[in-house]
């Protein structure tokens, strides 16, 4: 079927728009495609508000029917759009009939199921070309760069044709000594085939992080010599490794019974495991729901406020990703041990903890294209479904399938590490806010399907535009720059008391008046800032004091002179 | 010094209170200082507790390591030591438990504290705030309002300020009459005057109306009240208290206003709650704050069950409504509970603040304390605990006030020309008993002490630090275009203000102020303006004109920009070593920047940012804590680069 066929009634007049900050709005609402339009008659080039249908999660339709008459004049309809990104807009449209059209429209075309249907695929502006590479780096690219890599590590290829994992990308990072046989039979003994491979190795000591999903132990404790080997061969020789799982040690007990398990004492002698508690799935995506809902209800009295915070869990959740982050950052800055971090798939709980690790490790990571080499690492080449996770959000009706805001997680850790280290990212919240609108609905192919095998199927990379790429285009890298950043090479380990974690306000209250003030005062600092930059002169910030004392002998010098004189 | 036995112990631990983490040290007991230094360390920790601090002094139970002595702080700062002999414990114990608790006045700090000032500096910094200045400012005395001599000698109410302002038509009959049917003696009078809509706000405490008693001079006092704004045929008269609480005040003889008997009223209840249940919900905040590895869903329900953000939000509504009220309607509003000291004072101050950009301002926020707190005669005495007093007169009133303030500048970030360590010293001084100020309960008290000729003021102190407590993005066009502030009191605009409970636990800090960080930016900013400014007329004197292709002149002598204090370590008297580390710990110092290379390599954390800290746990106690000297040790240096 043709995405037009869905479209019944395209134009309408008379629609009234409203939307927070925004006094109510009468124009033109036309539906395509892929977006929704709505234009002022009155200035029509000047507004214009254009959503992505995408990025609609749920539409509620209220129509009144004044006299009866389908058609009678006055019969008007009423559809509340709540959008992925957590906007809520309302329309006034004149008729029923367009009304229940235009709904019924929105509702088909914003839960497109192909991928090739989706906009990213027609997404095609004037200043963006798709010849040229695609994405910021691959895994080889990332290992040639890493010289630190280059003694015990390889870069395998075993799994190009997708066929050891699916949901790994075509290269991989794994020990040196261990070839490609071995790899495919430990494969065999985790789940979804994600044997252990590199993540991260920490510049300081050359410990690594590890990621994988669960060994398929079973009830009868099978073995599987290769991955033990696998193992061995991580931490080489030297005493102790962690294994960081990420479920309760009962749930891992009980994994057994469906053919999952753990990394057991008597195996893996040298491995010691560690069990941290994670709520997965559509646990945590009900929380965002009841979070959501909870920021929404403006009527809620201080009490009620906070117990349905707590009742969410998000933030629960939020502190055990950075407690459990802090864990193994501790294992391998402090301890100076190589750790091996998973939880049953290996897809979601696993990236987050990793990636944030990372964060807090390594410096690289904390520029805009280190943080996005790292999403695009260790999120989109490492196989986290964003397509199943990211379908629906927050307002969406839907019955649940494989929804979680894994993703949404992350970047509010994140956010979180910069609350606490506000000038140690180079990047701002706004950087953060536009990931999480992107990862939901995008016009890029960035976030489309779960796994590089898939985005290879659907030809993503030849058809679609590079989020990533777009946004270190310098013009566009400016929008997202934290302008107090400098770097620090240390480790930035966050605070995990409760009373160190806040709400995101950026993100969940962002339509509310409260973020209005936050940007003025946000602005503020950057002109001081901007001004200070001004005054300082050109390569300032970081030496402020010795670019001065150069300036300043030859005028000295001069003044010398002159007193002389 | 007589009750000193035992001025200093050595080798006493002082425990983390959120970690496992110790350092060990000697304690010194002085007159008025409990001091911790560090030993062994070359950026040696030293902890200064002026004894005016010290809320409770706990002797645990004996330990294997040594005898446990927990003392908490009014400035919420909680310290645990460990002293190795029971005999050295006991005698810091008792010793403390009577220098805690001063008799007499003159044992406060305040009149033993010497800032090196002469008679006449002194003198000055007593007349920097001038509430007479400040009624002119309002525009009083004006045609409706007058200053009333009735009160001169403290005759008709004893906690009321000698100068009062009363509307015009009040006579002192009048005064006296309604002064006779108001607890004790607090008649209706002007507190702050709205002069765009020639609005009064007034306060007073509640009515002996019992259950029908009625005074014909207070009824008419109220009347004068409301006739002496044209704008508006009625005032509000808000009753701060929950109905409930009037009610049963009726039944002691007390009450609240008849709407029948006064004519011309808008009576309305607003359900502050009493100091007990304030002190109460503080207490209750504390001990979930206080938990050790306290986990969200803890954290999150024991806020909630404290009830510490809904008394916060109960505040600022009235005070909102008060504002409302004056800004919007134009009336005037006559604000009681029951003895108008506390509840009152919370509303009409914030209300005042809500509806004057002046209060905003560091003065002017003096002004408003002096004004509707110290004046009016919060008994800071009894609710700060200064003198051995009733426990059940403590309440944290006056900083609920603060925080309410804080809520707004987490509003309006633009809107206060103060940040929130201003808040936070203002709280550090109204225990500390260092300055007059906030000595006794009342003016009149404070005269017989004679606190202006033998204390200092806090006024002068903080003006004179003032670069510390500027709030860098402060914008005074702000003030213009939102002379009234409109704050949301949506429930999540009320968060727990992290940086006045946990001041000195510093783990819980983000580890880089946005806040040092800008003030510096900006200090230097302005300090780059000067030197090009300076060197630019330099110049002219010579003759020689600013080449246009010179870029811009760079400052002469780099000064180092003044480092706002940590005011999270400051105790009110720093040492000398305590000064230079936190002057250390700041990025731009000069001698940072000296030592910053030196130290880049070696493994090292952020500050405070050690693993330990963070409680991330388990990871210590189950494979062999490896301690690593340099992460302790080199917690100051670090920072340095980092903040």
């Amino acid at each position: 079927m043709e995405l037009s066929e869905h479209i019944k009634t395209a134009n309408v007049e008379d629609v009234t728009l409203k939307r927070p900050f925004h006094p109510a709005l009468r124009g033109t609402l036309c539906v395509t495609s892929h977006h929704l339009l709505f234009s002022d008659r009155k200035d029509e080039a000047s507004w214009q508000l254009l959503i992505l249908l995408r990025n609609i999660d749920a539409i509620e339709k209220s129509v009144e029917n004044l006299f009866g008459y389908p058609r009678a004049v006055g019969s008007s309809g009423t559809i509340t759009i709540k959008c992925k990104d957590l906007l809520v807009l309302q329309l006034e449209i004149p008729g029923m009939e367009e009304c229940l059209n235009i709904a019924s429209s929105i509702e088909a075309l914003s839960s497109l199921e192909s991928v090739t249907e989706m906009y990213p695929f027609f997404y095609r502006p004037s200043h963006l070309t798709l010849q040229g590479p695609w994405g910021l780096s691959s895994m080889e690219q990332y290992y040639k760069q890493t010289e630190r890599l280059w003694d015990r590590w390889r870069v395998s290829t075993v799994n190009s044709d997708y066929s050891v994992c699916p949901s790994y990308p075509s290269a991989v990072i794994v020990p040196r000594e261990v070839a490609d046989d071995m790899l495919i039979r430990s494969a065999r003994f985790r789940q979804g085939g994600r044997f252990p491979v590199l993540s991260y190795c920490h510049h300081r000591n050359g410990m690594v992080i590890m990621r994988s999903s669960q060994p398929l132990t079973g009830a009868n404790k099978k073995r599987c010599k290769e991955d033990e080997l696998l193992l061995q061969a991580v931490i080489d020789g030297s005493e102790l490794g962690y294994v960081i799982d990420l479920r309760s040690a009962q749930q891992a007990q009980q994994a057994r019974m469906t053919g999952g398990g753990f990394e057991s004492k008597s195996c893996y002698s040298h491995w010691k495991r560690i069990h941290r508690h994670h709520e997965r799935g559509k646990v945590v995506q009900e929380s965002l729901i009841k979070l959501v809902e909870a920021c929404s209800d403006p009527s809620h009295s201080v009490d009620r406020w906070l117990s349905k915070l707590e009742n969410s869990k998000w933030l629960s959740h939020v502190h055990s990703a950075l407690s459990t982050a802090g864990l193994v950052v501790e294992c391998v800055e402090r301890d100076g041990h190589s750790v091996l971090v998973h939880g049953s798939e290996g897809t979601d709980n696993t990236l987050l903890v990793s990636s944030l690790a990372q964060l807090i490790l390594d410096p690289a990571s904390r520029t805009v294209t280190g943080f996005l080499c790292l999403l695009e690492r260790e999120w989109i080449q490492a196989g986290h479904p964003f397509q199943q996770r990211c379908a629906h959000s927050a307002y969406s009706h839907a019955r649940l399938k494989q929804e979680c805001p894994s993703f949404l997680l992350l970047l509010d850790c994140v956010w979180q590490v910069w609350r606490q280290f506000p000038l140690a990212l180079e990047f701002s919240e706004a950087l953060l806010l536009r990931l999480a609108q992107e990862a939901y609905a995008s016009n890029y192919g960035t976030f489309l399907c779960n796994s590089e095998q898939e985005r290879c199927a659907a030809g993503v990379k030849e058809n679609t535009h590079c989020l990533l790429q777009s946004l270190l285009k310098p013009d566009i890298e400016e929008q997202y720059l934290n302008p107090l950043y400098e770097p620090t090479d240390l480790a930035i380990w966050p605070s995990v008391h409760p009373q160190s974690l806040q709400l995101w306000t950026g993100l969940f209250l962002r339509w509310t008046e409260y973020a209005q003030n936050m940007v003025e005062a946000r602005e503020e600092v950057w002109s001081i800032v901007k001004e200070h930059r001004e005054r300082a002169g050109p390569d300032q910030t970081n030496n402020t004091l010795s670019t001065h004392c150069e300036t300043l002998t030859p005028f000295e010098n001069l003044m010398d002179e002159l007193t002389i004189l | 010094m007589e009750h000193i036995r035992t001025p200093k112990v050595e080798q006493v631990k002082l425990l983390d209170r959120f970690s496992n983490k110790s350092i060990t040290g000697t304690l010194h007991l002085t007159a008025t200082h409990l001091i911790f230094v560090e030993s062994y360390s070359t950026s040696a920790q030293e902890i200064w507790i002026l004894h005016h601090h010290i809320a409770s002094v706990e002797k645990l139970s004996l330990t294997t390591s040594g005898c446990p002595l927990l003392i908490q702080c009014r400035n919420f700062r909680v310290v645990h030591f460990v002293i190795p002999r029971e005999r050295d414990c006991h005698d810091i114990y008792s010793s403390l438990l009577r220098l805690l608790r001063p008799v007499s006045y003159d044992e406060l700090y305040a009149f033993s504290y010497n800032p090196k000032q002469n008679d006449q500096q002194r003198e000055e910094g007593w007349q920097l705030i001038d509430l007479a200045a400040e009624f002119e400012r309002m525009g009083v005395p004006c045609d409706q309002w007058q200053l009333t001599d009735v009160n001169r000698e403290y005759k008709v109410c004893e906690t009321y300020p000698r100068d009062l302002y009363v509307p015009i038509t009040a006579s002192k009959p009048i005064i006296v009459g309604s002064s006779k049917f108001r607890s004790k003696g607090r008649f209706p009078v002007l507190t702050y005057f709205y002069q765009e809509k020639k609005a009064a706000v007034c306060r007073c405490s509640q009515p002996l109306s019992g259950f029908s008693a009625r005074c014909l001079e207070d009824e008419h006092m109220l009347q004068a009240i409301s006739k002496s704004n044209h704008n508006s045929r009625y005032i509000y008269v808000m009753d701060t208290r929950p109905k409930l609480n009037a009610l049963a005040n009726r039944a002691a003889g007390k009450g609240y206003e008849n709407e029948d008997n006064y004519s011309n009223i808008r009576f309305q209840f607003v359900g502050i709650e009493n100091i007990h249940v304030m002190r109460g919900s503080l207490q209750k905040l504390l001990e979930v704050v206080g938990t050790r590895s306290l986990s969200m869903t803890d954290y999150l329900v024991g806020l909630e069950n404290s009830g510490w953000l809904r008394h916060i939000k109960a505040i600022m509504d009235a005070a909102i409504f008060l504002a409302k009220a004056v800004t919007v309607e134009g009336a005037s509003v006559l604000v009681h509970c029951s003895d108008g000291w506390d509840r009152t004072a919370q509303v009409c101050a914030l209300g005042s603040l809500l509806m004057d950009p002046y209060y905003r301002t560091i003065k002017g926020f003096m002004v408003l304390i002096e004004k509707d707190w110290i004046s009016f005669g919060h008994k800071f005495a009894d609710r700060c605990d200064q003198l051995d007093p009733d426990p059940k007169e403590v309440s944290p009133i006056f900083t609920q006030f603060l925080e309410c303030v804080w809520q707004l500048t987490e509003q309006f970030p633009q809107a206060f020309e103060f940040s929130e360590w201003f808040l936070i010293q203002i709280h550090e001084h109204i225990h500390s008993c260092q300055f007059g100020n906030f000595l006794g309960n009342s003016q009149r008290q404070r005269e017989d002490l004679q606190l202006k000729e033998r204390t200092y003021s806090l006024w002068a102190h903080l003006l004179s630090e003032k670069q510390n407590y500027l709030n860098p993005v402060y914008s005074p066009s702000f003030a213009e275009s939102h002379p009234v502030l409109e704050p949301s009191t949506q429930a999540y605009h009320f968060k727990f203000w992290r940086n006045m409970y946990h001041q000195y636990d510093r783990s819980m800090h983000p580890r880089q102020s946005i806040l040092k960080h800008v003030l510096t930016l900006k200090d230097s900013n302005r300090e780059l303006e000067g030197t090009v400014q300076a060197l630019k007329t330099k110049l002219q004197k010579f003759g020689v004109s600013t080449s246009p292709q010179k870029p811009q002149t760079p400052p002469r002598e780099r000064s180092l920009p003044p480092r706002p204090q940590s005011l999270i370590l400051g105790a009110p008297l720093l040492s000398r070593k305590e000064v230079q580390q936190e002057e250390e710990e700041e990025v731009f110092g000069e001698e940072a920047r000296e030592d910053a290379p030196v130290n880049t390599g070696g493994e090292r954390t952020v500050e405070g940012s050690s693993a330990t800290e963070n409680g991330y746990g388990e990871l210590t106690g189950s494979f062999g804590s490896k301690n690593e000297p340099s992460v302790v040790t080199l917690e100051f240096g670090v920072a340095r680069m980092t903040c």
